[in-house]
């Protein structure tokens, strides 16, 4: 799994997503395309394809860092209770301000994800004992808490409907103009490279870091913020994709082993594949309908982590 | 005599609930229609409040452990998962989607057939971590929930939309067509229980104490694991998945109760959940105007609870 072949089949993968759609726009028709089907590649199948391969690549990092700094397998936004504090965030904006810019938006929801992942930091600082699952186990339930208080909430302000369209992720919505938060991650990324090797001295304990001489809580808070504000900005622009965060760093370390700085790229890139093809997956399988990508990825991802709890409980 | 008291006053305070319930706002004009809605309706929260203990009481005895219950399990998301591949593979136009008791029937023969296998798979073997268990419970829930919500967009969606308002309930939305047959498959379980009583005191001695005692260990828990699935599917079918009701009810029971004795300990978790289900939909319908529904509150109390419950095990 060189990163030389990811990025191949990256852009294999990105040109027959520019050329799967219900408006029908062959391949060969490339040299001469009417108005029309160029409107449609530029204006929908290009922004859906970008936010595609940044979400993948953003999720995919930051379950990266998480795991790192966690030093769990199994920790990512989605079991961190992250993403769904993010979502909390953003009813509490739509509740609060509800004329206000998409960007005041994001913003709130990133303060209240990082929230939510500090407290559950800090609840894994109260853990004595880290057996790998009770981790995980922990955010999951994190999670889940802060999930029924947003239920709790869209109930009593009429907002249900508008939540659940957070509640899974959906790529059909993107068109221009409505995506281009996402290139914020991109400076976040290299950022993350930037401290990657910082992050894994921090993996390895407070005292041991601070022995070496890191300024430990600036890297962690560093690294959880990272994490939020790209759970937050995905969450905002396609909803919620489950799992993402937490089986592509796991596929790349069993080939690549443990190197945060070397695996941070490959996880990109097959990150961005492994959403890129589920969202390909979604849109044929019901064609001309299609499924919601927070599905595909869901069915997909829990049988993935499921066999890798089975794998590594052996 | 003391335990029995206690449930004696359970049983009285649900009845209290009951009348409240089934009273307030009567009239002469009135009471004819609003019978026939609230009785159906009463005797399904209780069915499903009393199942939801007794599957995880009895749960809880035969895995041994105080944190596991079917629904933590993903035993909830196994049934909807039945009933949505039953749709699937039979079309839903077929008589096994569109008539609600046959599909309840087949669901719950699939559901008692794949809980065996899974529980073998999973409790096989010396002593599995329990905390390994949880979190595969939770994942294969939300495998079985994305797995069902993904077949239901593939089937026609049009079409769909009307299997799943007739088939997936939920607390406002009662499923009152099974009634009857859940009714029946639940007395009919507890009648089936009641002879093993005794063997769950044994059973929760641990698996070794239960055989060196001379209780037919794989012939109890087998026996158990087939009433868990068919209660089950009988909760779930009436109101859909609540995932922390059996949690939260059987651990105030156990402290209530303070006995081993499933004599009183089953009685008694089956009236303090049908009381909290009642007690909870009573205020959620007439005091919070339908605002919340409970299964949210339940859902965060129990939450938070779990929360505590895991941190207390791991530092003991």
């Amino acid at each position: 799994m060189k990163a030389k072949y990811l990025v191949v089949i990256l852009i294999i993968l990105s040109i027959a997503s520019i050329f799967v759609g219900v408006k029908d726009i062959s391949f060969s028709d490339i040299y001469h395309l009417n108005y029309e089907e160029i409107e449609i590649i530029f204006l929908s199948r290009i922004p859906r394809l970008i936010s595609i391969v940044v979400a993948g690549a953003g999720m995919s990092v930051s379950g990266l860092i998480m795991q790192q700094l966690t030093q769990n397998r199994f920790a990512s936004p989605t079991t961190a209770g992250t993403i769904d504090s993010a979502r909390f965030g953003i009813l509490v904006s739509v509740i609060l301000f509800p004329t206000e810019s998409t960007i005041t938006k994001m913003l709130i929801s990133f303060i209240f994800a990082l929230g939510g992942t500090f407290i559950f930091m800090e609840v894994l600082k109260r853990v004595k004992f880290k057996n790998a699952v009770i981790i995980p186990l922990v955010g999951i339930m994190l999670g889940n808490v802060i999930d029924s208080i947003t239920t709790f909430l869209a109930y009593r302000y009429d907002l249900m409907q508008n939540i659940s369209s957070w509640l899974q992720g959906n790529f059909s919505m993107i068109m221009k103009g409505r995506y281009e938060l996402l290139y914020i991650s991109l400076p976040l990324l290299i950022i993350a490279f930037l401290y990657s090797n910082k992050f894994t001295i921090a993996g390895m304990g407070e005292d041991f870091s601070i022995n070496l001489g890191l300024n430990y809580e600036f890297v962690v808070n560093l690294g959880v913020s990272i994490v939020a504000l790209i759970s937050s900005i995905v969450v905002i622009t396609a909803g919620r994709i489950p799992f993402l965060g937490l089986i592509v760093p796991n596929i790349v370390s069993m080939y690549l082993g443990d190197n945060l700085r070397k695996n941070l790229w490959p996880t990109a890139f097959f990150g961005a594949i492994f959403l890129l093809a589920c969202d390909i997956l979604s849109r044929l399988i019901i064609y001309p309908y299609e499924i919601s990508i927070g599905l595909t990825v869901g069915v997909i991802g829990s049988f993935i982590f499921l066999y890798l709890l089975i794998r590594r409980h052996k | 005599m003391e335990q029995k008291k206690k449930i004696y006053l359970l049983a009285i305070v649900l009845m209290v609930f009951v009348i409240l319930f089934i009273g307030i706002g009567l009239n002469s004009k009135n009471w004819e229609y609003a019978l026939s809605r609230r009785i159906p309706k009463i005797i399904g929260i209780i069915l499903t409040g009393s199942s939801i203990a007794f599957s995880s009481i009895v749960f809880q005895t035969i895995t041994n452990n105080r944190i596991l219950t079917p629904s933590v399990l993903g035993l909830d998301s196994l049934y909807i998962f039945m009933q949505t591949f039953i749709v699937f593979v039979f079309g839903s136009n077929a008589i096994f989607s569109t008539n609600p008791r046959l599909n309840f029937i087949l669901a719950a023969g699939f559901m008692v057939l794949f809980s065996i296998i899974l529980f073998r798979l999973l409790f096989k073997g010396e002593n599995k971590n329990i905390f390994f268990l949880i979190l595969f419970g939770m994942i294969i829930g939300t495998f079985f929930q994305s797995l069902s919500s993904f077949m239901q967009f593939i089937i026609d969606p049009n079409e769909f939309l009307v299997v799943q308002n007739r088939m997936f309930a939920s607390f406002n939305n009662m499923n009152t067509s099974i009634l009857y047959i859940a009714l029946i498959g639940k007395l009919l379980t507890l009648i089936y229980t009641y002879r093993f009583l005794p063997n769950l005191d044994v059973l929760s001695l641990g698996r070794d104490s239960a055989i060196n005692l001379g209780v037919d260990y794989d012939y109890v828990v087998r026996n158990m694991l087939i009433v868990v699935a068919i209660l089950v599917s009988i909760s779930t079918a009436l109101v859909g998945p609540i995932t922390f009701l059996g949690l939260l009810v059987v651990n105030i029971a156990r402290g209530l109760i303070k006995s081993y004795k499933h004599k009183y300990l089953v009685p008694a978790s089956m009236l303090i959940s049908s009381i909290t289900l009642v007690g909870g939909q009573f205020i959620a319908e007439r005091v919070m105007n339908f605002k919340t529904p409970i299964s949210v509150v339940i859902n965060f109390v129990g939450g938070i609870y779990f929360i505590y419950l895991l941190l207390r095990e791991v530092e003991m």
